[in-house]
């Protein structure tokens, strides 16, 4: 069985460096990016497994049986999720390799991002409510000491405002699941669902209230992003992408994708919360990151503003609304990585992160002009990338549903985007130099991650070709849109243990 | 249900010091509190009047009608070893954080701005 040694193997090799290579540095960074070529080679497997094995494969600790157990459950949602993080975490690897030379400690760094990706890989792969809240815990604890890596005051400050609103919010979560257990007395996601089909009760709202406030602090919905633009841009660049690219989609977008719709069966409150909430994160994330001059802090911003899309699509609740969703997952976790590994290597050479100490540097850092151009057109929805394929879905699926209103929104919001990255390319790449020196050149594997990025901002857009998309996208889709038949798997087995 | 209107009670004492007060040591305790109602919580759900150990042994026969509920013990268990976790991370990084700024006032703690 192929689904534990998702969270067995980065697991494990957070302990193995740890124990053996606190002198070497050099073999650190190996098992690391090791590890990051056999997570990526197997997700993908999975995904190809998946057909043979009728779109779920499930794994019980101990074989004990499923409801007494804690469950994996591997759909195509999952491994649609393990890709995302295997992918840009292999990249980002590959982009620390030289990125940490300024650092000491470097095996702890790695052995911090090892357990980050178990953590991630957990909770990707769960299917029971504590394990969740464990896993979490996981990837948040590493995430909240990579955050504070650097030591320097301000990265401090960012971490202990981050852990404080991470523990608050995964109290919440806690507390839900408390709730829930009392209601339904079993912790396995499948089977709670399969109870509170039956029987309904007025406690459940205060379940989604806590679950609602605890997830969206995770995911930096406003009015919970507050932590998210002192977080994301004090980490190292690398832990930058993959928290902004990867993490607070894995802990917020997926887990509330999986527990409101495929638990709770997608209740019409929680669409209308998700619809307002993230037209307001949306609006207010990107008349926030027009004002910044701190590059990274900008693109922090532009996260809260680009997960309200991502929230849009999913509140809608319609087919297309969900695609939408889904694509624009993937792409702006490619593109938000690019935009931070780039903000990176502009630091890394010029030691600065202000926009008014740049300009000029096209002819200077050709290669990270040219992919950070790319990123940025990506994001601001431009044709040939995947931004703009996937911005589209999303407003026509607004326009279907009949709310135009939300797809204005989109649409001014998209142009908001357009004008914050140009001004961030106009004082940054062009214009007139105001930098004092160059004090690095940018490293090799920091160019080719860049590189590799920007080439996937343009790949990706060929997953909604037909005839591609509907042996990808929209298998994850479907496991979104069946809702409840999530739950189906249970039932068979809770017939043969009684 | 007094026990359990005072457990929240106790999360919304959590919840209030967490926001409103300006030590960074008394968040951190505030925090905990916060963590303690749950764990309150999860113990009370498990409680059962009059109920005895959940334990099988020959004597007292197999009657789980007649035992707490082992389950939530066991999440408490584990959700004190996170929150022990949590607390060390978040006092470390207070002592770090006084080195540099020589404060545990919040509102001087701000760098941070935009």
């Amino acid at each position: 069985m192929i689904i534990p040694y998702f969270v067995i193997i980065p697991l494990s090799a957070a302990f193995l460096i740890a124990l053996i290579s606190r002198k070497k540095e050099n073999i650190a960074a190996g098992i690391a990016l090791i590890v990051g070529i056999v997570l990526t080679i197997m997700s993908i497997y999975s995904f190809i497994l998946l057909s043979k094995n009728e779109g779920a494969i499930y794994y019980h600790f101990s074989n004990w049986k499923a409801p007494v157990t804690i469950s994996l459950v591997l759909d195509y949602l999952s491994s649609f999720i393990l890709i995302i993080i295997s992918v840009i975490s292999l990249i980002a690897i590959f982009y620390s390799l030289q990125y940490t030379n300024h650092y000491t400690g470097k095996w702890q760094y790695f052995a911090l991002f090892m357990l980050m990706i178990s953590g991630m890989n957990g909770v990707a792969l769960t299917g029971d409510f504590f394990n969740f809240y464990v896993f979490m815990e996981i990837t948040l604890f590493s995430a909240y000491s990579l955050v504070a890596f650097g030591c320097e005051a301000e990265e401090l400050e960012a971490a202990f405002k981050y852990a404080i609103v991470g523990s608050i919010s995964s109290t919440m979560i806690l507390f839900a699941i408390g709730l829930l257990y009392s209601f339904t007395s079993t912790l396995n996601m499948a089977d709670v669902g399969r109870v509170l089909l039956n029987e309904k009760s007025k406690v459940i709202y205060l379940v989604y209230g806590m679950l609602i406030a605890g997830l969206g602090l995770k995911s930096a919905l406003v009015p919970f992003h507050a932590w998210l633009p002192d977080a994301h841009p004090s980490a190292p660049a690398p832990i930058s992408s993959m928290l902004s690219g990867v993490l607070i989609k894995v802990l917020g977008t997926y887990a509330m994708v999986r527990i409101f719709f495929n638990v709770f069966n997608a209740p019409q409150i929680f669409l209308q919360i998700m619809l307002i909430l993230g037209t307001f994160s949306m609006v207010i994330g990107g008349l926030m990151s027009i004002m910044q001059w701190d590059i990274k802090r900008m693109l922090g911003y532009s996260t809260v503003s680009q997960i309200g899309y991502i929230f849009i699509g999913i509140g809608l609740g319609t087919p297309l609304g969900i695609l939408g969703a889904i694509f624009y997952l993937l792409s702006h976790s490619i593109f938000k990585s690019l935009l931070f590994m780039n903000a990176g290597a502009v630091e890394y050479a010029l030691d600065t992160r202000d926009m008014r100490q740049m300009g000029a540097l096209n002819k200077k850092l050709p290669v990270t002009s040219f992919t950070s151009m790319i990123g940025s057109l990506s994001i601001s929805g431009i044709p040939p990338f995947n931004g703009f394929f996937a911005k589209l879905i999303i407003i026509i699926a607004c326009i279907q549903s009949a709310h135009p209103i939300y797809a204005g929104w989109a649409i001014l919001v998209s142009i908001i985007t357009l004008a914050y990255y140009l001004k961030m390319q106009k004082h940054t790449f062009y214009g007139k130099p105001n930098f004092k020196k160059i004090y690095e050149k940018v490293p090799f594997t920091l160019k080719t991650s860049m590189i590799i990025l920007a080439g996937l901002c343009i790949i990706s857009s060929i997953l909604i070709i037909p005839g591609i998309k509907e042996v990808t996208l929209d298998k994850v889709t479907q496991v979104i849109l069946d809702k409840t038949d999530y739950i189906e798997y249970i039932r068979p087995l809770i017939m043969g243990g009684k | 249900m007094t026990l359990y209107l005072m457990t929240f009670f106790l999360f919304m004492v959590g919840l209030y010091g967490a926001i409103t007060k300006r030590d960074l040591i008394k968040i951190i305790l505030a925090v905990g509190i916060m963590g303690y109602s749950v764990n309150l919580f999860l113990i009370l759900i498990a409680y059962r009047t009059g109920a005895i150990y959940p334990i099988l042994t020959k004597s007292m026969g197999a009657n789980p009608a007649l035992m707490v509920d082992p389950l939530p013990q066991a999440l408490v268990l584990t959700s004190i070893v996170i929150e022990l976790g949590i607390t060390a991370l978040l006092s470390a990084l207070a002592i770090r954080i006084f080195e540099k700024y020589e404060t545990f006032d919040i509102t001087k703690v701000r760098r941070l701005k935009g």
